[in-house]
């Protein structure tokens, strides 16, 4: 589904990602790990427009995406979530995610009609889903923490995306909140059929719920594989596993 | 689809005050007739920068601009052609409409004070045209003596066109925000980059918004010239977007209705205590420091604070 090749990107001389490669196919749950400042981020960044890659293709669903603005990629089915809570705080939870609904039913540029009777029903089904309905007429800045964080991978989900991409989608949250979050992405692979492309710090986490990890270390893929190869390699362990 | 919005408290007491706006005339001497009339074509030009300022988050700071090219396209119009005088007041707007759109097309490149920059250089250039083409514009002598349809003539029929142009607006206005487009601006506001990821074209959005507020100023300003019968080139002049920046702060960047509020307050203080001293910014000045340190939100702004329980019962009932 998703195929990153090679993809190099540097911040002035500082080679951020530096010849990562990926592959993420339809259904699977895969993990991208490594330690702080790997460039995980930044190719989360790439993947989904934020940021211009200097070189290498990424091909969503056959398609070179490598050159679209973020919001075309949006549209293409690829929706994520922010590490740091990236939400919009003046508006109440409901509108949050209604206004994803509405940018993926191609009419966020409607006039003269009242906005509030529109996407209800969609809007209030991933409410349901992630638990937040009873909150939905709350200021989202007034949230706590791991709400706000639950509502930041909510506003993904409005997209109806095919690939959900999810950046430390558990960082901050008590272990109650995180358990809770853990169970949710599981559900939703499962409810959705979604494809999610995650990374996270909770090694626990980690092995837990991925299908498949992509090791990363200064910018560069380490391995791909299942678990347990990557478990039991030896350069993993080394630079990263061990050091924990 | 209006229905619970007639029933509310809140348009009651809209519907009360715009009955009282249109007996008013029939008591009130000319002079305040005239100062109303004044307020209503303020508040509206403080309306549209308002939608792009406290519901867009852009940095709108040469609106004026909009304002002025819709009053000097009508006051030319109606001058020095002889084509139908309705003409005159369709293509003020729209000019001004498209002047927003080529210079939003270029500002909308930039972010925060770039933009509000590039758009102060941008108008500052047509304020320079407008001032300098004498034979075309007439300068800084401006253009006196522009002549109106004749039921345009009275005082008196001339607030209530100003009047119900400015309702309708309003209205118009009130649709916008509450629209798909008005809570993706608002969404805009409060985070660009979420709405880039959210498939939403941000810039594009943004030049919209800029087109739709630059088409209000152009009504504000045709008004203006209904209302005045003459054009200068202050009304393109960068203080003069200042000001109207002032009124929203005045009013409360995020309510819908502050700018009337500010408006109201500017034109009241530049008429009354004009009066009395030509420094009378010096007492704007004074009352802008407390304002800015006690009501942030402006002063409409900290009335929506001070009576919340009922706006939060609005506003429920407004989203579901």
């Amino acid at each position: 589904m998703l195929e990153v090749e090679s993809v190099f990107k540097s911040f002035d001389d500082f080679l951020a990602v530096n010849g990562a490669n990926l592959s993420v196919e339809k259904g699977e749950i895969v993990a991208v790990i490594g330690p702080n400042g790997a460039g995980k981020t930044t190719l989360f960044n790439l993947i989904t427009g934020a940021l211009r890659r200097d070189k290498g293709r990424i091909i969503f669903k056959g398609e070179d995406i490598s050159e679209l603005p973020s919001y075309e990629i949006c549209k293409k089915g690829i929706a994520r979530s922010f590490q740091v809570v990236n939400i919009f705080p003046r508006l109440n939870v409901f509108r949050n995610i209604q206004v994803a609904v509405l940018s993926q039913q191609r009419r966020s540029n409607r006039l003269f009609r009242p906005a509030h009777h529109m996407a209800v029903e969609e809007t209030n089904s991933i409410l349901e889903s992630v638990g937040l309905l009873d909150k939905a007429h709350r200021i989202a800045g007034s949230l706590s923490h791991g709400d706000q964080k639950i509502l930041e991978i909510a506003i993904a989900l409005g997209n109806e995306p095919e690939l959900l991409i999810l950046d430390e989608p558990t960082a901050g949250m008590s272990p109650e909140e995180t358990s809770a979050t853990i169970e949710l992405i599981k559900r939703l692979t499962q409810m959705r059929g979604l494809t999610i492309l995650f990374c996270e710090h909770d090694m626990e986490i980690v092995f837990s719920i991925a299908q498949r990890i992509m090791v990363m270390r200064y910018g560069q893929t380490i391995i791909q594989g299942s678990p347990e190869e990557v478990r039991s390699n030896k350069e993993v362990q080394e630079a990263y596993l061990g050091g924990e | 689809m209006y229905r619970e919005i007639i029933h509310s408290k809140w348009f009651r007491f809209s519907a009360g005050l715009f009955f009282i706006l249109l007996i008013l005339p029939l008591f009130l001497p000319r002079f305040y007739v005239y100062i109303l009339a004044l307020i209503y074509v303020t508040s509206l030009l403080a309306m549209s920068l308002n939608l792009v300022v406290g519901h867009g988050g852009l940095f709108q700071f040469h609106h004026g601009v909009f304002y002025g090219v819709a009053a000097y396209t009508i006051a030319l119009m109606l001058k020095k052609t002889s084509l139908p005088m309705w003409t005159g007041f369709i293509a003020g707007p729209i000019f001004a409409a498209i002047i927003g759109l080529i210079i939003g097309w270029f500002c909308v490149r930039l972010t925060r004070l770039y933009f509000g920059m590039l758009q102060i250089s941008l108008g500052s250039l047509i304020w320079v045209i407008v001032f300098r083409w004498y034979n075309f514009t007439g300068g800084d002598d401006g253009l006196p003596g522009i002549p109106m349809p004749p039921i345009l003539s009275p005082l008196k029929n001339s607030y209530y066109f100003i009047l119900i142009i400015f309702v309708i607006c309003l209205i118009l206005m009130y649709m916008i925000l509450k629209s798909p487009f008005g809570n993706t601006l608002q969404a805009i506001r409060d985070n660009p980059q979420r709405c880039e990821a959210i498939g939403i074209n941000v810039r594009r959005h943004q030049l919209i918004a800029i087109v739709i507020a630059a088409f209000f100023a152009g009504v504000a300003g045709v008004l203006f010239v209904v209302l005045e019968r003459s054009v200068f080139t202050e009304l393109l002049f960068w203080v003069l977007s200042l000001e109207i920046f002032i009124m929203c702060l005045l009013g409360g960047w995020f309510t819908f209705a502050g700018p009337i509020l500010g408006a109201a307050m500017i034109v009241a203080l530049r008429t009354f205590v004009g009066i009395f001293t030509e420094y009378w910014t010096l007492i704007l000045g004074v009352v802008l420091i407390l304002l800015i340190f006690f009501l942030p939100e402006g002063v409409m702004g900290f009335f929506q604070e001070k009576f919340k329980p009922q706006t939060k019962e609005m506003v429920h009932r407004g989203d579901l």
